[in-house]
């Protein structure tokens, strides 16, 4: 199929993982994060890391709409499905699965009789509203900036043809804020790791690469921005490695198809239109990041379910010995959390992380379960010949 | 022949404008003329028109294989089919991949009180025409009626009976290391097709649902090559990814793909793409997928391409020793991934 076979050639794939090998220094640790969920998916569905020398290491980000929002935000979902007979909320159907507090779903409550609808798109939350006129219907607003635009025009959408009966449960994020956040380490937390990031592909061109210049200029860590397909990641690995190699730290676009320095205009326009920066916002693993989410401005009140419903923040906390938190920072990989594969799996997931395909944990289980073994076995014999070459 | 005998006068069933009522299941004379008049000379042969409350055959030489399943489709009518033509399908399938000659049908309809007549008899009629098709009867058959908001429209269930050359033994237990796996051609297209009409997600694709029945082409099969084949299974819900993992289970082996054989088509590729699918778990009516001894796959897959159903098959991988049961894929880029069971719901019912 034109504009994808391109870029997943099994020849061009080899040359790069070759380029890689030669240029990696032997002696030290390549610990790059791909921020994305979406970089992460495709990182297991084409099983890049094989083509990667075992010094290279990929740590999976945050950047999982369903897997960062707090189980808090979630139980206030359910609670407002179930407390008001009169609402239907509407989701994409990645949130459905995501367990809250207690052992709920909203495909438990809705089971239980809450009316919640899976939709593709808030256009369709639209054509609900428009469509029942006697109900309430609420978008459960989930996600980076790529779809926080979307949910922008939907509210002014429904501003414009005074559709009272349509509001929206924000819970957009922001991803600077986030990476910020993984690159400067409260006191208390143990560092993570990180020499350089894949940048996000979508997110980037809403934003535009010039919105991680503090990555460089305050932390001194190199960001290339990739696109979805295995050879951009590919190549924004290797442009990393020469970046680490060369001691730079620079924000490199090897998206370069999609995404330029400033971004998309007209989305950033209707998103400042819209929403407001929130003082703070919880993230799962990440914790209280100041000025990271979005809020609903007062212009647009009335389509605030928050403010319409007068929901409360309900605090909440997750399963016990879940590492969805340390997985969500990059500072434990999935199989090392004693959950993984034994009692949470895809199928029965107890922690966020493990439901999205996007979810690191869910992506391990499902293209690369027994991969890491492996890799870890390379790992130690490499180990154990250095220690037997210094004898 | 008495064909006649259990055929009342009609004249209320209205197939043009008429709705399903709560009558036509109540065992009254609404519902024999809904019998007679829609279900009766649709499906016509001589064991429906005894009008007996079982189906009588003779029971023949070799090995007699049953199955059954149930449709409750959504939409009921979609590119390439409906759910009667599916409901026939399927079934016959499901025997064929046991290598049986599929012989008779069962129908049962669950029908939801309003759903109209008109829509009920084109139905009927494809299911009539794929029997005809696939060279079975549908023998004996039911019909209940519930209320409405209790149903989707029709469900149908339909069980077949048919039977195996005494020498033929194909069960998903037989897979060994070096056999190879062949499908019989382009993958997702009946799941894609679905999707493709789904409330909310409608998209336009000239691709159209790949539901047929396979009896014809495993017979060209079983009859090139039947000490080579160790199984057949139609990839159906879950996809490719589902069967094969089944398969590996069964037999206690793994399963390696190679991504560059998979048979897709553009349109395919590109709504999973769009869709966030993955073609693996999206699910066929008119494919199957064989086990084969290495050294007859070639000429089993030339049989299988000399078959109009049959035309773009390939080998897609082999089998191979693996304690764990996996089925991996080499993927286009030369990586490794595991292909697992679709977990959770892909999208709603779409077989």
């Amino acid at each position: 199929m034109k504009y994808i076979d391109e870029f997943r050639d099994g020849e061009r794939a080899r040359a790069l993982g070759e380029a890689i090998v030669n240029a990696v220094h032997p002696d030290r640790e390549y610990r790059l994060m791909e921020f994305c969920g979406g970089h992460t998916h495709a990182v297991f569905r084409y099983g890049v890391p094989d083509l990667l020398p075992d010094n290279v290491e990929l740590i999976h980000g945050p950047g999982c709409p369903v897997c960062i929002l707090p189980i808090g935000r979630l139980d206030m979902a359910i609670r407002l499905a179930s407390d008001n007979p009169e609402v239907i909320l509407t989701s994409y159907g990645d949130m459905l699965r995501v367990p809250g507090s207690g052992g709920q779903s909203l495909l438990k409550a809705k089971a239980a009789g809450a009316d919640i609808r899976m939709v593709y798109s808030v256009s369709d939350a639209l054509e609900l509203a428009r469509a029942n006129p006697d109900r309430h219907v609420v978008f459960f607003g989930i996600g980076f900036e790529t779809t926080t635009p979307p949910t922008a025009l939907g509210i002014a959408q429904a501003a414009s043809e005074g559709l009272e009966n349509f509001s929206v449960f924000c819970n957009h994020v922001l991803t600077p804020a986030a990476m910020n956040a993984i690159l400067s380490v409260p006191e208390d937390a143990e560092p993570v790791a990180v020499d350089g990031f894949i940048g996000p592909a979508h997110v980037s061109v809403v934003i535009g690469s010039d919105a991680y210049r503090f990555c460089a200029n305050q932390h001194h860590k190199p960001v290339v921005i990739a696109g979805f397909e295995p050879l951009d990641v590919l190549q924004s690995i290797l442009m990393l490695i020469e970046q680490l190699n060369e001691g730079r730290s620079d924000i490199e676009n090897q998206y370069t198809r999609a995404v330029t320095p400033a971004g998309n205009p007209h989305a950033q326009a209707i998103m400042q239109q819209v929403f407001e920066r929130r003082p703070a916002f919880e993230w799962r693993g990440l914790g209280e990041i100041p000025e990271s989410a979005l809020a609903i401005r007062d212009a647009y009140r009335r389509f605030d379910a928050e403010h319409r419903f007068a929901m409360n923040y309900l605090q909440a906390s997750g399963t016990k010995s879940c590492d969805c938190p340390q997985v969500l920072r990059g500072a434990t990989k999935p199989t090392d959390c004693k959950l993984f594969a034994t009692s949470c799996t895809p199928d029965n997931p107890l922690g966020s992380c493990m439901v999205s395909d996007e979810g690191a944990c869910a992506a391990y289980y499902t293209y690369g379960r027994f991969r890491e073994e492996a890799v870890q076995r390379r790992r130690a014999q490499r180990q154990q010949r250095r220690v037997a070459n210094q004898r | 022949m008495n064909a006649d005998i259990g055929r009342r006068q009609s004249g209320k069933l209205d197939l043009k404008n008429g709705r399903v009522d709560m009558t036509h299941g109540a065992g009254g004379r609404a519902m024999a003329d809904l019998v007679d008049n829609l279900f009766r000379p649709a499906f016509n042969n001589p064991m429906l028109a005894r009008a007996d409350d079982q189906a009588s055959f003779p029971v023949e030489k070799g090995r007699l294989v049953m199955t059954t399943d149930s449709f409750v489709i959504s939409p009921l009518f979609f590119p390439g089919g409906n759910i009667g033509s599916l409901a026939v399908h399927g079934t016959v399938n499901d025997l064929a991949m046991g290598g049986a000659e599929p012989l008779y049908l069962t129908a049962g309809f669950i029908l939801e009180e309003g759903f109209p007549l008109s829509d009920l008899q084109k139905i009927v009629d494809s299911m009539a025409a794929a029997a005809r098709e696939a060279g079975v009867w549908i023998v004996t058959g039911d019909t209940k009626v519930v209320e409405r908001g209790k149903g989707d429209g029709v469900f149908i269930n339909t069980a077949g009976v048919g039977r195996v050359p005494a020498d033929l033994d194909l069960s998903g237990n037989r897979a060994r290391p070096g056999d190879k796996v062949i499908v019989s051609g382009t993958i997702g297209d009946h799941g894609v097709a679905i999707m493709s009409q789904r409330k909310g997600l409608r998209f336009a694709t000239a691709l159209e649902s790949d539901s047929a029945a396979l009896n014809t082409l495993v017979a060209a099969m079983v009859s090139a090559a039947p000490e080579a084949l160790r199984l057949m299974r139609d990839p159906t819900r879950g996809g490719v990814a589902a069967t094969l993992n089944e398969v590996a289970h069964q037999s206690g082996v793994g399963i390696r793909l190679d991504e560059t054989a998979l048979p897709l088509r553009e349109e395919v590729l590109g709504a999973c793409e769009l869709l966030g699918l993955d073609p693996l778990n999206v699910a066929n009516e008119g494919k199957l997928l064989a086990v084969v001894a290495a050294d007859r796959a070639d000429a089993v897959l030339t049989t299988m391409q000399q078959h109009p159903l049959g035309r773009d098959a390939a080998i897609i991988g082999e089998i191979v020793e693996d304690g764990m049961r996996l089925v991996r894929m080499t993927t286009a880029i030369g990586g490794e991934r595991v292909i697992d069971w679709l977990h959770g719901e892909q999208l709603p019912r779409i077989c």
